[in-house]
């Protein structure tokens, strides 16, 4: 048992770290792209190993800590931060089952029945990493980003979690996997039942919610370029950088998955079953069906980058109370009221 | 933020903008149509850029017949605004009577302004469509007649626009 779950934990966490690496290089080439560019191509064939070279210069580089940080919170908080954005997928199942080695292996690390209510919890520690590297580096930039942080997720976690009620209302379960199982299910024989078109409310301000936690544009105001240099990792350099740099990408693969699995039907391929395919092979197509899924809504991230332009600080308080809290809410009633009739 | 202005922004937005969903599927539609767009990136030691034959590169002198059309009148070294040309005239057998014996121009000093190529009553000074000026030293920036002379053939676009345009 314990050997099994070393190797899910193992694939689990070099498949988050090569998907970051892979996932820079595939931003800033379709980032060029889309600003009629070609984007990084010395580097190895087509620029495949830009990547590597920037690891390995990030490692080189001089690990400069200011003089008036705090050192230990300063050394901790790039570690917060990368822990949390690994361990998140611990819940996420990226597979059904497998017949392997005569084994029959559940594909997520961590089958636990309150695996919503972890990741809620995580990302809200995940925001100590940023918040805590705003303080210690005693920098008005660095600071100014950490708060940023910590607002932003005050005012989205509210609506992130709200939000999600909705799907756990009709499934009646925080297992992930239980709530995959849920999707797999068909409507009128034809439409399968994923929580996007059960959902659609939930999975608009869960979306939204999710960009706001990652950092990422138009709701990056902690590393906000223009006004505060770099932020919260203002003071940071070297690999400590690296790991920020790390765990920002980590958590986009890790939201992606979420994503999918709350509202995109996580690893269900519909029809598939009527394919007549070996177990194993449905498997590795359920697998690759979820793969897939995360690297759409990854690439949504992206292009999203590139179409809205940053809100200001009033206008994103705005949209997370005024707006995003009401609807999620909204939400929940109009859920729970046709659940209450169904029944 | 005036309230002025929110008017009317509220009276533009209608519906529809105000729900903001469908205009970012209208924005992301033209975010994607860009990816499929042509590149305009130059592959630049690969591929080198093309100027115009307006465009203003480094001055040279023209050479015509095996020799420069410089009268050596230093009328380009009067109006230099940064100081970089240097002549030094000389008497020669030929019909023009005077020509250069030094004339040196500093790339490093030069701002590329074109005054030189404006002023010349001959002109025997233009700006030629290079732009590769990297040096090593400081003496290595300043040439002499070697390499600031080339001739009419190479010249050609530029003489030709000269004369349509001035």
């Amino acid at each position: 048992m314990i050997i099994e779950a070393l190797v899910k934990i193992v694939i689990v966490v070099n498949g988050i770290l090569v998907g970051a690496a892979v996932l820079v290089l595939v931003e800033r080439k379709i980032s060029a792209y889309i600003q009629n560019r070609i984007g990084p191509n010395r580097v190895g064939p087509y620029g495949w190993f830009q990547s590597m070279a920037d690891v390995v210069k990030l490692m080189g580089k001089e690990d400069i800590v200011p003089r008036a940080a705090n050192k230990f919170v300063h050394d901790l908080a790039p570690m917060i931060s990368i822990t949390v954005a690994l361990s998140t997928f611990a819940v996420i199942p990226f597979g059904n089952t497998i017949d392997i080695f005569g084994r029959h292996v559940k594909l997520i690390v961590a089958d636990v029945n309150i695996g919503v209510l972890y990741i809620l919890a995580l990302t809200g520690i995940g925001v100590y990493g940023v918040t805590l590297a705003g303080w210690s580096s005693n920098s008005k930039y660095s600071l100014l980003g950490g708060l940023r942080s910590s607002a932003q997720l005050i005012s989205y976690e509210l609506a992130m979690g709200l939000s999600i009620v909705g799907v756990l209302m009709i499934a009646g379960t925080l297992r992930l996997n239980l709530l995959v199982m849920r999707q797999t299910l068909l409507i009128w024989g034809w439409l399968p039942s994923w929580n996007i078109f059960l959902q659609p409310v939930a999975f608009i301000t869960f979306v939204i919610a999710s960009f706001a936690e990652t950092n990422r544009l138009p709701f990056d105001l902690p590393e906000a370029e223009p006004e505060l240099v770099g932020g919260y990792h203002t003071e940071y350099s070297g690999m400590k950088f690296g790991l920020f740099f790390l765990a920002e990408y980590a958590n986009m693969i890790t939201s992606s998955a979420l994503i999918t699995t709350l509202f995109l039907g996580g690893w269900d391929l519909p029809f598939a079953i009527r394919l007549g395919v070996s177990p194993l092979m449905l498997s590795l197509l359920q697998m690759f069906a979820f793969g897939i899924k995360v690297a759409c809504v990854l690439m949504f991230f992206i292009v999203i980058r590139w179409t809205i332009p940053r809100f200001r600080y009033d206008q994103l308080m705005n949209l997370g109370w005024k707006v995003m809290l009401p609807l999620s809410i909204g939400n929940v009633l109009v859920t729970g009221f046709v659940l209450l009739n169904i029944r | 933020m005036s309230s002025n202005g929110n008017m009317i922004r509220k009276k533009d937005l209608g519906f529809w903008q105000r729900i903001y969903v469908p205009e970012i599927l209208k924005g992301l539609r033209l975010t994607i149509a860009q990816i499929f767009r042509p590149k305009i990136t130059v592959q630049f030691p690969e591929d080198r850029f093309q100027p115009a034959s307006s465009f203003r590169g480094r001055p040279v002198l023209v050479e015509e017949n095996g020799v420069e059309r410089c009268v050596a009148c230093g009328l380009c070294s009067r109006v230099c605004p940064a100081l970089a040309i240097e002549v030094q005239a000389s008497e020669t057998e030929l019909e023009k009577e005077r020509y250069p014996v030094k004339f040196e121009i500093n790339m490093v000093r030069c701002i590329f302004c074109g005054f030189c190529e404006e002023v010349c009553p001959e002109e025997a000074i233009v700006m030629s469509n290079e732009y590769l000026l990297a040096f090593q030293s400081q003496e290595e920036a300043i040439f002499g007649k070697d390499k600031l002379l080339k001739s009419t053939e190479e010249l050609r676009e530029r003489l030709e626009f000269l004369r349509q345009h001035r």
